[in-house]
């Protein structure tokens, strides 16, 4: 059978859906599939552009990538525009001139901002905010602007607004409607949102109307307003609504809508048969969606169409949940009250600056529609009473009131949600599809995330699905066991606060106190660690050393064949060649085999246990201290050379990760921590990849948190931006408390992150706005730890009774003759099971 | 030397470190000794972890399984039985043990 011949139009988000629904359907081998990309790169996150101004690039926002393109068998011609169809002859044409034939057709050519015809709407300065390149030239006229005017005050208006005031620019909103984000709210909502936008340094000017752009006198521009009044300013940003682009659909006498939009029946299919469009430019019963959840389900109805599925297309909810400058906007349904009868309740409260509002039905019984200004949090309980009909309780009125902590009962439960309820309207996961993803053995709120992709775009809906999760698991009869083992019946958090609170020292008081039987290798390491980030004792005191892991014990790290590594602190990477010398002499002396590692340091392999104590003491000698690669705790700051060498580098990287390793050295955690710094944007230091990375900017240092590589690895979040020092610290300080504080043991930054309830928002909420006051108690708490360092092995070396433990035999001086090295590439290495065989194992002469 | 087993004295009660090993060697076999705080016990197995072949359980955690009392091998982890030297992990594996106890400030092995 030969392929259908399956040309695309547009490859934006919802093209780039409809490609992995395709795939994700297995019958890609039935078709031959072109797609024209009009754009110079490959799909990418539109929803998240505005991420760009504050530290994403352009590779952060991609989704298609032509490598997994490649993989599925399709051809991509980027920088190419359909121009012209003939539908006779079902063949399109491009800019290029190429000519190509197909079976079926799809467009999800999007839409394009609309720019109102003022005369002047076309002089240079004049921008829209759609695209990357958009982007691009916004940052290139930025350089040269001091003030910068969006005209349009509606949801996209306000985020262009923002990227303003990132830039630097002072900013104006101009709206020609009397209030600001008109479709989605009333006057009082309106009347809110501008009142903290503008305590937010932005200019709001309603019901303007520009009637003349041109040349200003003190900036670039000068708009000239209806009633008479000017505004000055270097930049216009438009941002007055979307049209679709349909141009191909009207060349080729395709039905459009009278307001424009490609017409598309249930199934996506535009008048002609052999056709269909998705997206923005699709319009469905007289209605366009301007949101990418409700493009993403015509891109998987025309998939199940176009291999002999039955999926239909039945409208979408247009309810929305977003941060505008930092402040919670949502409106849901019918949030004007058109739905005849009709009743409002509305709360408002001017100190704190929360409007809310709710539209019920006129028997009061279900919810129609809602409106939330300042305080978002009930979204995702109102939206679920909304889509589903669910009784509203007696006094709906509760729903939106402040909780007083009352015990008045106004979440709504998850239990009474039914299977078909949206959880995740961003990647349209179910109530059923969360259940179902636990039942294929999914068990932490991560797991259903990665399964479902829940939560992972707009995390609109992260507190339900949380919710959620935690129910269904406590419903399925697992139960939710959090106890750390079974000798305390306490989580790690649990452990971490009673150790704090009662001021427990030692794991015998707390065994005795709160738990049962022996300990365990799982509850022994975590109080240990615990007991080490609250007072930082020496590790070897008597009540501490049956808490370590044995690399922790002698401090080195064992090796498979019962013999150790060391690893002593390059803070930096930095090192002096007089300290290199002493690390071949040490490696030399001792026969070690040395690598260079991962993490900008030297690691010596193959010392016996009872070497250990002589090898340490030559490296203090010469300046060394441990490196901590033995410890859930610090390990590196990997820094690159930075400005003092690098003609690129725009700050000190090596004197900051130096200072940064030698405050944070020796802090021990639930699970291994590392740091990096880069000394500008090129990022050579991988700062990214790390829990803690630090990049240089022109104006300080960005901080990025919560990255790893590993097993699973995660690119770190960029958390805050252009920090002087002092406060890099602070948060850095009050971070890794934090962390310390909650996380679970053996759990990385990243999976911690992951599971945190509100992720980034929060943790940003707790760390720079302080909403738990919790701030300045974990910058003493870590001022603590600074200021009780010691080097490990300084101390050991100090102590005769610590250094009994490194004979290998208390009642002998023989050496472990099970220790066999052979020679490879001129260093040793562990000898194998068969070498050993040969070898006629000979006790190795010990150097003492 | 006769093939009868005798309680051989190995070291000093104060070698001993609580609620953790360290390793005696008799007679070319290494003897993982483990001692117990709060009951003043002491145990001892073989040193040799099976699973890695390195001569490394004395450097294990010790710990409570129910009523077993267990080291966990410091190498892959697995859980050896401090009385009876039984893998608490792998029914097919065990490794020795043998009597053992404190008499007059000596630590002495029935070996
Ligand atoms: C020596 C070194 C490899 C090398 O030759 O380069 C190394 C060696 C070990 N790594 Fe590593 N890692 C080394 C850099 C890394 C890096 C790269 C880096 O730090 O930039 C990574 C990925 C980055 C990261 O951690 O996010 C890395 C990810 C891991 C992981 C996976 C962690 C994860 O979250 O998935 C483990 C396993 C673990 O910690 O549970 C691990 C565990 C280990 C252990 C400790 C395994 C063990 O228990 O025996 C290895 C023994 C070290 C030793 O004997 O000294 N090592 N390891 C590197 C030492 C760096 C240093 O100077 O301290
Ligand atoms: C700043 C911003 C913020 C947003 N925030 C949100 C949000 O929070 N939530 C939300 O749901 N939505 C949001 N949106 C809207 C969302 O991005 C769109 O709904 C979504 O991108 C629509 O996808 P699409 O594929 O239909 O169109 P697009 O993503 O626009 O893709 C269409 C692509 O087709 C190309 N093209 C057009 N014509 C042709 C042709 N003839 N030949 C070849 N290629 C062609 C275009 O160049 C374009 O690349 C936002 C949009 C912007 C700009
Ligand atoms: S990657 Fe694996 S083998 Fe290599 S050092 Fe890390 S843990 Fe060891
Ligand atoms: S609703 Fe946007 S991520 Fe779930």
């Amino acid at each position: 059978m030969s392929k259908t011949k399956l040309v695309i139009a547009g490859n934006g988000m919802v093209g780039h859906q409809f490609l992995q629904s395709l795939a994700d359907s297995g019958q890609l081998d039935s078709f031959d599939v072109t797609v024209f990309c009009e754009e110079s790169r490959l799909a990418y996150d539109r929803v998240h552009l505005s991420a760009y101004f504050s530290g994403a690039t352009a590779e952060d926002l991609a989704m298609g990538d032509a490598e997994t393109y490649r993989s599925w068998g399709l051809t991509v011609l980027t920088g190419e525009t359909i121009t012209e169809i003939d539908r006779e002859y079902q063949s399109v044409t491009t800019d290029k001139g190429r000519e190509l034939c197909y079976d079926k057709l799809v467009l999800a050519t999007g839409s394009y901002p609309f720019v109102p015809p003022v005369p002047g709407h076309d002089r240079p300065q004049c921008l829209v905010y759609r695209t990357i390149d958009d982007l691009d030239a916004i940052a290139e006229v930025a350089k040269k602007s001091k003030i910068g005017t969006v005209v349009g005050g509606g949801l996209l208006g306000l985020e262009a607004a923002k990227a303003l005031t990132d830039l630097g620019l002072e900013t104006h909103v101009v709206e020609f409607a009397p209030r600001l984000m008109a479709v989605q709210l009333d006057n009082g909502g309106g009347g809110m949102l501008r009142q903290k936008i503008e305590a937010l340094g932005v200019s709001v000017h309603t019901q303007k109307n520009t009637q003349l752009i041109d040349d200003g006198e003190q900036c670039f521009h000068k708009m000239n307003f209806a009633d008479g009044e000017v505004l000055e300013t270097d930049l216009i940003l438009f941002s007055a609504g979307i049209r679709p682009r349909d141009e191909l659909a009207r060349q080729s006498e395709l039905e459009v809508g009278e307001r424009g939009g490609i017409v598309i029946n249930n199934y996506c299919q535009t008048s002609d048969p052999a056709i269909y469009a998705i997206g923005e430019c699709a319009l469905w019963n007289k209605q366009i969606f301007g949101l990418v959840a409700p493009g993403n389900q015509m891109a998987k109805v025309a998939v199940s169409h176009l291999t002999g599925g039955s999926d239909n297309f039945t409208g979408a909810d247009m309810s929305t949940k977003l941060k505008l400058m930092g402040v919670d906007v949502a409106s849901i349904g019918d949030a004007h009250g058109q739905t005849p009868g009709a009743r409002n309740y509305t709360f408002v409260d001017e100190r704190e600056e929360i409007y809310k509002k709710l539209v019920v039905s006129e028997d009061g019984k279900i919810l129609l529609g809602a409106i939330l200004v300042g305080d978002a949090e009930q979204y995702g309980t109102l939206l679920q009473y909304m889509l589903n009909g669910i009784h509203l309780p007696e006094y709906p009125d509760t729903l939106i009131l402040p909780d007083r902590g009352d015990d008045k009962q106004t979440g709504l439960g998850v239990a009474a949600l039914p299977e078909t309820a949206q959880i995740c309207s961003c990647h349209d996961v179910s109530k059923g599809d969360v259940r179902a993803a636990l039942d294929s053995g999914c068990c932490t709120l991560g797991d259903v995330k990665g399964a479902t992709k829940a939560a992972t775009g707009c995390g609109g809906c992260s507190a339900l699905l949380t919710d959620l999760v935690n129910h269904e698991l406590e419903e399925m009869g697992i139960e939710v066991n959090r106890d750390l083992c079974e000798h305390f019946p306490y989580t790690r958090q649990d452990l971490y606060n009673l150790i704090r609170i009662e001021e427990i020292r030692s794991f015998d008081e707390l065994l005795e106190k709160h738990g049962r039987g022996h300990g365990c290798e799982i509850c022994r390491p975590a109080a240990g660690s615990i007991l080490a980030s609250c007072w930082n004792d020496y590790i070897l005191t008597e009540n501490n050393v049956s808490l370590q892991d044995t690399n922790d014990t002698f401090m080195a790290n064992m090796q498979k064949d019962g013999t150790y590594s060391v690893v002593p602190r390059v803070a930096g990477g930095e090192i002096t060649a007089d300290k290199l010398i002493v690390l071949g002499q040490v490696a030399k002396k001792y026969n070690l085999y040395s690598k260079i590692t991962g993490g900008q340091r030297v690691d010596l392999f193959g010392a016996r246990l009872e070497q250990l104590p002589g090898i340490w003491e030559e490296l203090i000698e010469a300046g060394f201290e441990t490196g901590h690669a033995y410890g859930k705790s610090l390990r590196t700051v990997k820094s690159c050379v930075g400005s003092t060498w690098c003609r690129f580098g725009v700050d000190d990287s090596v004197g900051l990760a130096i200072d940064l390793e030698n405050r944070y050295k020796g802090l021990r955690a639930p699970h291994k921590i590392k740091f990096a710094v880069s000394g500008c944007t090129r990022e050579c230091a991988e700062a990214q990849s790390k829990d803690i990375g630090v990049i240089a900017t022109e104006n300080g240092w960005n901080l990025y948190v919560c990255g790893n590589g590993g097993m699973k690895p995660r690119h770190g979040d960029l958390f805050a931006t252009d920090l002087d020092r002092d406060t890099l610290i602070s948060y850095i300080d009050r971070i890794l408390m934090f962390y310390i504080k909650t996380a679970d043991r053996l759990q990385r930054t990243s999976v911690w992150m992951e599971n945190m309830e509100g992720g980034l928002d929060y943790l940003r909420q707790v760390v720079i706005n302080d909403s738990l006051t919790l701030g300045e108690e974990l910058e003493q708490q870590m001022a603590h730890v600074v200021s009780t360092y010691q080097c490990e092995w300084k101390t050991t070396l100090e102590s005769p009774e610590a250094l009994k433990r490194f004979r290998p035999f208390v009642n002998s001086d023989a050496s472990d003759s099970n220790i066999v090295f052979v020679e490879e590439r001129q260093q040793i290495r562990p000898a194998t099971p068969e070498e050993k065989a040969e070898i006629q194992a000979e006790p190795i002469k010990l150097v003492s | 030397m006769t093939t009868e087993n005798n309680w051989t004295a190995v070291c000093g009660q104060n070698d001993l470190i609580s609620d953790s090993g360290i390793c005696a060697l008799v007679n070319d076999t290494q003897i993982a000794l483990f001692y117990l705080k709060k009951e003043q016990a002491v145990y001892a197995i073989a040193n040799h972890d099976p699973f890695s072949e390195a001569n490394v359980l004395s450097r294990g955690l010790i710990g409570s399984k129910g009523d077993d009392l267990f080291v966990a091998s410091p190498v892959y982890k697995q859980h050896f039985c401090l009385k009876t030297g039984r893998c608490l992990d792998d029914e097919n594996t065990r490794i020795q043990a043998w009597p053992a106890r404190i008499e007059n400030g000596l630590v002495e092995v029935l070996i």
